[in-house]
């Protein structure tokens, strides 16, 4: 019996229908921002391979398949932006600005809050990637010397907190034109900003993708430097 | 679909090889979304090309892709319960911080560049 609950088949139909359940919910709801498929999948598979005393190791490999598909569902992301390419005109300085400054500032603020509240060095190491995409956010914080597994936790959590709460606050900030959503929410959200974005609209997803992609690549080349002056 | 799959694996790829050589600070995957775009763009694919298709079809359920991940927040309860205070609050802190700057700051620039595109022709919002 063990054998069968620890097997992909038990683990994966679990996460699919957790998933399933996390998406009635939603349409029930008429989309509730607390509604998340995923925050309500996480959810439910966290409990109950707690309840059956399954280990994260083992259900993580059960499940290897949705992780290998994150890569081309992250080169898919090229679609909504081809779709929404004609948009793209007049938008390039703004987004070359804010996004590095977006950077700047969530690194920034992220070390010195942990600073400021009493966490130690070693979790502000761990803080200071988190914006970036998981597996980026998780290299980051392998070089820079901090616990990259919490890393990427943080990433999750950040990431769902920008599709639960993304949209209202940016709404409340007077931030209405699509493009600018899209942008703040992928620099601050990554892939879980971004689904939320892209199924409130899709010029919204296009530049959260986009802006998920130059996060990362900007966190990568400013969090070197940034760490020398900040840690 | 496999058509479509091979198209956004085969970018995939070229992504990983990219990375590999160059020594990008990106994931694969990140320049294969680049790879695609410029591919779509220079076949200016319509919305019944195979590959657009498995892609609609892979982002429709992203949030499922990351599920995984997510369940290891379990694992690391205990870590975030011992410095709760800091972990949370530099965390949303700092999300919240980033998201208003980036959000206000693409509006800011977005309503400059409107104005100097309505000037005859005003070269792209330098200096601003």
């Amino acid at each position: 019996m063990r054998a069968v609950l620890e097997s992909p088949v038990f683990l994966l139909l679990l996460t699919l229908a957790a998933y399933r359940l996390g998406r009635e919910l939603r349409d029930r709801t008429g989309g509730h921002a607390l509604a998340q498929p995923a925050l309500v999948a996480i959810l439910v598979v966290a409990g109950t391979i707690t309840l059956l005393d399954i280990d994260y190791a083992t259900y993580l490999d059960g499940t290897q398949v949705l992780v290998f598909l994150l890569g081309p569902a992250t080169v898919a992301l090229a679609v909504p932006l081809h779709r929404q390419m004609s948009r793209l005109r007049g938008f390039v300085v703004p987004l070359l600005v804010a996004v590095p400054l977006g950077v700047l500032v969530s690194v920034t603020t992220g070390v010195l809050l942990v600073r400021a509240l009493g966490g130690d060095e070693l979790l502000e190491r761990t803080m200071a990637p988190k914006a970036a995409t998981t597996p980026v956010s998780l290299a980051l914080s392998e070089s820079l010397g901090g616990i990259a597994p919490l890393t990427a936790v943080l990433a999750i959590l950040i990431g769902i907190v920008g599709a639960v709460l993304g949209p209202a606050v940016l709404t409340l900030a007077r931030v209405r034109e699509r493009r600018a959503r899209g942008l703040a929410l992928g620099a601050v959200s990554h892939g879980i900003g971004t689904s939320r974005a892209l199924a409130e609209n899709e010029a919204e997803g296009a530049f959260a993708g986009l802006s998920m992609g130059l996060t990362a690549l900007t966190t990568s080349l400013a969090l070197p430097p940034l760490a020398a002056l900040l840690l | 679909m496999v058509n479509g799959l091979m198209w956004l694996l085969g970018c995939q790829l070229v992504g990983e090889v990219v990375v590999r050589l160059t020594d990008l600070p990106v994931p694969g995957p990140v320049v294969g979304m680049a790879v695609l775009l410029v591919l779509l763009q220079v076949r200016r694919s319509g919305d019944d090309a195979t590959v657009v298709r498995a892609a609609d079809g892979l982002l429709r359920h992203l949030q499922l892709l990351f599920v995984p991940a997510g369940v290891g927040v379990v694992a690391y309860l205990a870590v975030i319960r011992d410095d709760l205070v800091p972990i949370s609050v530099a965390m949303l802190g700092s999300w919240l911080a980033g998201l208003l700057v980036v959000g206000w700051s693409a509006r800011l620039l977005t309503r400059d560049h409107g104005e100097a595109a309505a000037g005859p022709g005003e070269p792209e919002g330098a200096g601003r």
